[in-house]
Formats: C-alpha cells, structure tokens, sequence
C-alpha cells in the first residue's frame, strides 16, 4: 500500500501536463473531469494512505520511498525520496482534500471562462507542487517544491492576464517571495556547509551533536529559514504582497492564499523544529514576528472594504497565530491550527466567491448587503466559517485549535505572545462579523440581481467544509506525536478551563460589539470615522500601517533610480568593447585580403622571415 | 669528375640560399604572370641544388633522388601554370596578375 | 674543381637577377636557361653528374622551351616591354628587395653556426646508384610522380584548350 505513495503527486502531475498539452482543444467538462479527477484520486489515495498508517503504524513511523538519485556530486547526494510520517500525511490531508473541493468549486466557478483547461493545469501543477513541499524527503527536494508552488502562485494571481493590475499583482508577489526564497536558499547552503547534508533526518540528528544551543551559525541558519518561512507565508516584514494577490480568481485565493501555499513557512519550521530548539533567539522571533503580524493584520482587516481583502488580512494574522504557538515550542497546536484554518478559511473564500459571482463579480462589501435571504447557504457558511476564524467556543472548530494554542503560550510563560493573541482574537471577531453584517444584513445597496449558484459543484465543497468548520473539524486527531515534540504544557486542570473560558469570552464580546457598531444604523462607526483621528487611523489602518508606501521609498524607487541613471549600462561598454575590438580587427583583415597575389606572398614572406627569426633568436 | 679535391657544404648552400632570395624578389617584385613562373622555377630549383648538395656531402643516391622528384613537380607545375596564362591572357587581355583580383573578400 | 664551383655559382647569380630584372621575357627566359645551365654545372662539380644531366635535359631542354612556346603564342610585342618598365620601379622593387635580402641574411646566419661542415664532391654518385635506389626503396615515390604528371597532363589539357 504504502509504495503507491508517488501516485499521490503523480496524478496531479499527468493532470497538468495533459491539460498544459492538450490546450485550447479539450472542452470545459473534460478539462474539469481531468482538473478535479487527478486531485480526487489523490484524496482517495491520501485516505487510503491515512488509514493504513493509522491502523498498521510503519516501523519508525515513518515510511521513505526513494524514487531515484537526483544528483550526486562528490559527497553531495541528493535522492528523490518520498517520506510519509504524521506531519507530512497531516499536509497530504489538508492539501489533496481541501484541493479537491476546491478544485470541485472551481469547476462551477470558472465556468465560461476562456481559460478553464489552462486554470485546471496551473492548479494541478500547484497542487504536485505543494505534494513534492510536504513529501520531500531532502531540504532541495522540499525547496523544488517550494519554487514550484512560487510559480504557480505567479501564474494565478496573474491569470486574467489582460488587466496590467493582476500582472503588476503577480510580479509584487513573486519578487516579494523571491527575496525570502534567496534568505531560504543561503539557509540551505549554510546548512549543507556546516553539516554536510540536506537530508532532513540526517539533518535534524546530526545537528544536535554538530551545534551547541544558541551557537551563531544554527542562529543565523535558522534566521535564513525563517526568512524564507515568511516570505511565503506573508509575515512581517514581507507580508505585503498577500492583500494585493487576491486579484487572482477565488478559488485560487482559497487553495493557495489561504489554505495551502502560504501555511509552507509553519511548515517548514515545524519540520526544522529541531533547529529552531537549538536556536533560542530565532523560536523567540518567530513567534515575535507572529504576535505582531496577527496584531497588524487584524487592525488593516478592520477597515478594508473589499471582501476579499478582509479575508486576506485575516489569513495572514491566522497564519501569525500558528507562528506564534511555534515560538511558543507548541508545534503541534500550530499544524492543527493550520487544518482547521485551511477547513474554514476555504470555506470563507469560497463562500466569497459564491457571493462575488451572485453580484456581478462586485467585492465592495458596501455595494452588497442584506444577502442572508438570497444567498442562504452562503450566509450559513459565512456564519459557521466566521464562527470558527473567531473561534466562538465549543461549537465550531476554530476554537478548538486557537483556544490550544493560547493555552499553550499562557502555560509556557509566554505571556506577552497569550496576551497578543488574546487581543488578536477579539480584533479577529470584531473584523469577522462586521464583514458578515455589513454583506447580509442591513439592506441590499448593489446594482442588478442577485442570483443564488446551484449544482452539485457549487453546493458539495461548501457543504463538506462547513461541516469541516464546526466541531466535527475540530475532532479530528492529528498523528504528529512521533514527529514534532510534544506540548510543553499538560493538557486540562482547572486552569485550562479558565483560559478556554476567557477567549471564549473575548470571541464573543467581539461578536456582540461587531452587532452593536455595524447592525442597524451605524451612526457611532460614522461618527467615528469621521472624526479627525479616526479618519487618520482608518486611512492608516485600510494601507496597512504603510508598508507598501515604506518599501516603495526604501526599494522600489532608489532601485527605479539606479536603472534610469544607469539607462546606458556601464556594464555594457565592457561586452560592447570586445564587439567594437571585433569589428575593428574584421575591418583590418578585410582590408588585408585584397586579391592581390603578390600581396598575399609577400605576407608568407615576411611569415617565413618571422619564423625563421623566432627560431634562430629564441 | 672524380677529383679528389672537396669544398665546403656551406658553399653550395650558400648557393642555393642567393637563387632562392633571387626567386623570391622575383615573385615579390614582377607582376607579371609569366615572370612569376620563372621565378617559382628559380626557387624550386634553388631547393633542388640544396638537396643535391647535402645528398653528396653523405654520399648518398637521396639527393638526386628528390632532384628528380622536384623535377617531376616543377614540370607539373609548368605545364599546368603556364595552360593558366594562356587562359588568364584569353579572359583579360592582360599577364597582370593584380587583374585577377576578383576572389578578394 | 672549386673554380669550376665558384665560376659556375657566380654565372648562375649573375644569370639569375638579370632573368628576374629582365623586362622582354624572351631576354629573360633565355637569361634563366643559362642561370639552369650554370646550376647543372655545379651539379657536375659537387659530384652529380646525373642530375647535372637531366638538368639540361629537362629543365633547361624542356621545360623552358615549354615557357619560349608560350610566350611565342601570346605574341607579345614592344607595347609588352613598355609595361613592364612602368611596372617595375624602384618603389615597387624596393620593399621585396628588403625581404628577400632579410630573408637571405637569416639563412646566410644559420649556416654560419653550422659546425665545420665536411666537403661535398668527394665522391662521384653516378646513375647506376641513383637508378637503384629510384627503383628500389623510393618506387612509391616515382609511382606517385607518375601521377602527378598524369594529373598535370590532364589538367595541362583541360585548361589550354580554347572554349
């Protein structure tokens, strides 16, 4: 059972390539059966793997499938090896399940659009991709991967090409992950410097013998990793690309930016944990950088207008809440927070989609409103998804995985990071239920009809995951106890309870101040926008406490500078020369060969005269 | 002529080197056809009086040996050489060898 | 025999620059058939009689006379004379006249560094020991010059003839 393991990102990948060969002459109900097929076969897969190693354990707990040797360069020995333990079935899980229903969604979604089979293909890449991430049994088999989700997240939030915005989208987002890629890269290297290999387990063994706690150079590798970590996973500072890669379409925001692609960076220092362990500082910064991206997020999230950014901010300060439990030493609350964040996130952003497409592909949430009566299932999943991305207790998943890890930090001592997120989760309710007021209820201030979606299609995967989003979700038991170290504090006792009960608490009264300020009239919000300071905070606030402005000073503009300066490249005089030298010497032997033979003999002449003279005189 | 009385190697190649300068300036300085054939036959035969030489200075059979195989070449080289100046004569009207220039680059 | 050399080598150099100086080319080609006769006579003196001999006989007997033929066709008259003394003026002399000269002046030093060298002309090398060994060891070299003149011949053909 467990040697088809490569089928799990083989199908996929014959599904890109046939849908990349075959394009433009497959129609749209092929081009979906072999979109979403290959990914559903391999959920088939990942659950008949799932159930296998639930119920006969491989020895170690963990099974490696080595495909081939990639490359082997003195002792540089890289294999293509597959490996399947807890946490890479927990990410197979998430990845090819979540994927199908939302590749399923999509289908509906995307229909009538004239790129249908080429957005099939570029998800099925992604989602090979993704699978090479997580199976990867070697640091550059996990970072061809990592370059390969890269990609495809270019790819589609670039996918309506023809508006020059998505494009711009799609470049801020690959160049801004390119330069934690690089940080990620100079790790690797690091690594391999200082312990002679990249193999994970070889790694992550040798390592302990190799550095001493705190060393400088685990430090500093560890920092690269994490540069990279958060590049992908849009944490400060170079979060500022997630916000604009919802151009895309929105299935693609909800596999890739939300569920799966940007979850690669807590994924990677979950795998690395041991590192991070022997590097103090750095698990410090990781959940520094968590606790305040959470808390950033969450204050732009309150004041977008777009419904699409809302969840996009509220992605990124999700994912600052998983770095923040890996900072506490709680991984495994960190990859549980990540499931169920991909369960409800998923279904937020399809649940957007349903509602984007009811209204005309609007996404100002201030030209919708009153949509509870037309779109009901939508509004179902948006209660039970913000629900659970506010983490109302007991009832939906979130809680479960949020309440964790708060516990978690609190426990550990870290009482800054507990605090953070407690602030952080009533910011979250706050912002979650506004966006659900201002879109359902009130009344409808849009432009045109609004039409429910139907089919089996549009229905499943919302259904599936909302189911997903309450408690059922948060049942589920993740097998990483052999894989990442456990918890730093015991589970129950009364204190537990009293942390569970307090952001129980926090969840609501976010909940109930977010009904007070934006059901009804919204008189006070008006009147505090409106005043000075609010209206700085807001305008503060919506750009995301300036980034973009700050980066666009510091970077983007001296670099315009540099190139306009250097319009005519110096550098190029230097490659210019040799062609200048080169026509100068063609022009000169032209003018040698001028089809005079006693020319041409006296030049054998004097050739003769000068060797003979080298001979005699040398 | 088998007098016992010798003279020096250089001598002879002293000899040879003069003819062949001499058959260089030729070709160098004429520009006629014909004059630069004759001066390539000078030449050859000025390598044919080296061979000769120092196949009598080992008392050897080699040298005239290659004499004649020179020979056979300048006698090539004749007949084929001067067929061209026939030719190059018909064409242009002339033994200017600069004439002939149309192969330049 | 050393004067016979010496006399013989200086007819041959004095015979020489005037064919190459010569401006009717019959004067010249007459000039190169005494500079051939004068080497043939060197030969003699250096012990190579049958060299000296074929000399004669085909380069200055036939080859030259190839050259008096031709020069007989193309029929050139006084027009051909008065060109060739446009052409050849010092400023178009000079510059080969420097090479040459150089080129004669490192041939002329590396044989003054040669050792001692023993005499030639000792010894008489006669056409029996020279038709030996051309039909002995070297009869793939005459093979091949046999071919050679065939190909000449062929090509002597092809390119005389008037189209």
């Amino acid at each position: 059972m467990y040697d088809l393991l490569y089928l799990v990102f083989a199908f996929p990948l014959a599904g890109f390539l046939v849908l990349a060969f075959a394009r433009g002459r497959v129609g749209e109900r092929l081009a979906a059966a072999i979109g979403v097929g290959s990914v559903g076969l391999s959920a088939l897969l990942t659950a008949a793997l799932a159930g296998q190693f639930l119920s006969h354990p491989p020895a170690g707990g963990a099974y490696t499938q080595t495909l081939w040797h990639w490359m082997s360069a003195g002792a540089f020995d890289v294999r293509f090896a597959l490996r399947l333990d807890g946490l890479s079935l927990s990410m197979m899980g998430v990845i090819t399940g979540v994927g199908f229903l939302i590749h399923l969604f999509a289908a509906w979604y995307m229909r009538g659009d004239e790129g249908y089979a080429r957005f099939f293909s570029y998800m099925n890449l992604f989602v090979a991709s993704m699978l090479f991430l997580v199976l990867g049994d070697s640091l550059l088999f996990l970072y061809l991967g990592w370059e390969g989700v890269g990609l495809c997240s270019y790819l589609l939030i670039g996918f309506w090409y023809k508006d020059p915005a998505n494009g711009a989208a799609a470049r801020k987002a690959f160049v801004v992950t390119r330069v934690g890629d690089t940080l990620f890269a100079i790790g690797l290297f690091l690594l391999f410097h200082s312990l002679g290999t990249l193999d994970i387990q070889q790694a992550l063994s040798l390592a302990p013998q190799q550095f001493a706690p705190g060393s400088p150079t685990v430090t500093l590798i560890t920092l690269l990793l994490l540069g990279g970590a958060v590049g992908k996973s849009a944490q400060l500072p170079l979060q500022t690309w997630l916000p604009d890669a919802m151009a895309g379409p929105t299935p693609v925001s909800a596999l890739i930016h939300a569920a799966t692609m940007v979850t690669a960076g807590v994924y990677l220092v979950a795998r690395t944990h041991t590192l991070y362990e022997l590097a103090p500082f750095s698990l410090h910064l990781v959940g520094g950088v968590g606790a305040v991206t959470l808390l950033l997020a969450g204050f732009s999230a309150l004041v977008q207008t777009d419904i699409k950014r809302v969840l996009a901010y509220s992605t990124m300060s999700q994912i600052g809440y998983m770095f923040l439990a890996e900072g506490a030493g709680a991984f495994q609350p960190a990859i549980f927070h990540l499931m169920t964040h991909a369960f409800f996130k998923a279904l937020l952003f399809l649940a957007a989609g349903a509602v984007i497409l009811a209204c005309h592909h609007e996404q100002d949430i201030f030209k919708m409103g009153g949509l509870r009566k037309k779109l009901p299932l939508a509004y179902a999943c948006f209660l039970v998804g913000g629900g659970a991305l506010a983490a109302f207790p007991y009832l939906t998943a979130g809680f479960y995985s949020k309440d964790e890890i708060l516990w978690q930090a609190y426990a550990s001592g870290h009482i800054g990071l507990f605090w953070a997120g407690l602030f952080g989760a009533f910011l979250t309710s706050i912002y979650t239920f506004r966006l659900i007021f201002i879109v359902f209820h009130g009344e409808y201030r849009g432009h045109g009809e609004v039409h429910a979606g139907h089919g089996l299609a549009y229905g499943l995967p919302l259904v599936v995951l909302l189911i997903l989003s309450t408690f059922v979700g948060g049942m589920i038991h993740q097998p990483l106890s052999g894989v990442l170290p456990a918890n730093p504090a015991e589970e129950g006792g009364a204190l537990q309870q009293q942390v569970a009960a307090l952001s129980g608490a926090v969840a609501i009264a976010g909940i109930a101040l977010a009904g007070a300020l934006f059901l009804g009239e919204r008189r006070f919000v008006a009147r505090l926008a409106q005043s000075a300071p609010g209206r700085w905070l807001s305008r503060w606030w919506f750009a995301a406490f300036g980034f973009d402005w700050l980066y666009d000073r510091l970077f983007v503009r001296p670099f315009l500078y540099v190139t306009r300066v250097n319009a005519a490249d110096v550098f190029d005089l230097a490659v210019a020369g040799i062609a200048t030298g080169l026509r100068a010497l063609y022009r000169g032997s032209v003018r040698s060969e001028n089809g005079r033979l006693r020319w041409y003999a006296a030049s054998m002449a004097a050739g003769a005269v000068l060797v003979i003279a080298a001979v005699i005189y040398l | 002529m088998t007098e016992a009385t010798t003279l020096p190697l250089e001598h002879a190649l002293i000899l040879s080197g003069i003819l062949f300068a001499l058959g260089l300036l030729g070709i160098l300085a004429r520009r006629n056809v014909l004059f630069v054939l004759m001066s390539i036959e000078i030449m050859m035969n000025a390598a044919a009086l080296a061979f000769v030489a120092a196949g009598s200075r080992w008392h050897a059979a080699d040298g005239q040996i290659l004499f004649i195989l020179i020979l056979t070449l300048a006698a090539s080289e004749a007949s084929v050489g001067l067929a061209l100046v026939l030719q190059i004569y018909r064409r242009f009207g002339t033994l200017d060898t600069d004439a002939a220039g149309e192969l330049k680059g | 025999m050393e004067f016979a050399f010496d006399l013989s080598a200086a007819v041959a150099v004095i015979a020489t620059l005037l064919a190459i100086s010569s401006l009717d080319p019959v004067h010249a080609l007459l000039y190169l058939i005494v500079s051939l006769l004068a080497v043939a006579m060197v030969f003699f003196a250096i012990g190579a009689p049958f060299a000296g001999i074929l000399e004669v006989i085909v380069y200055a007997g036939a080859i030259m006379v190839l050259f008096v033929f031709v020069v007989m066709m193309l029929n050139l008259g006084r027009a051909a004379v008065e060109q060739e003394r446009r052409w050849l003026t010092p400023r178009v002399w000079a510059g080969p006249a420097v090479l040459a000269l150089v080129l004669l002046a490192e041939l002329l030093h590396v044989l003054g560094r040669m050792p001692a060298a023993a005499g030639i002309g000792e010894g008489t090398i006669g056409a029996r020991a020279v038709g030996a060994a051309l039909f002995g060891p070297y009869l793939l070299a005459v093979e091949l010059g046999s071919m050679l003149l065939l190909a000449a011949l062929v090509a002597a053909f092809h390119l005389g003839r008037n189209e």
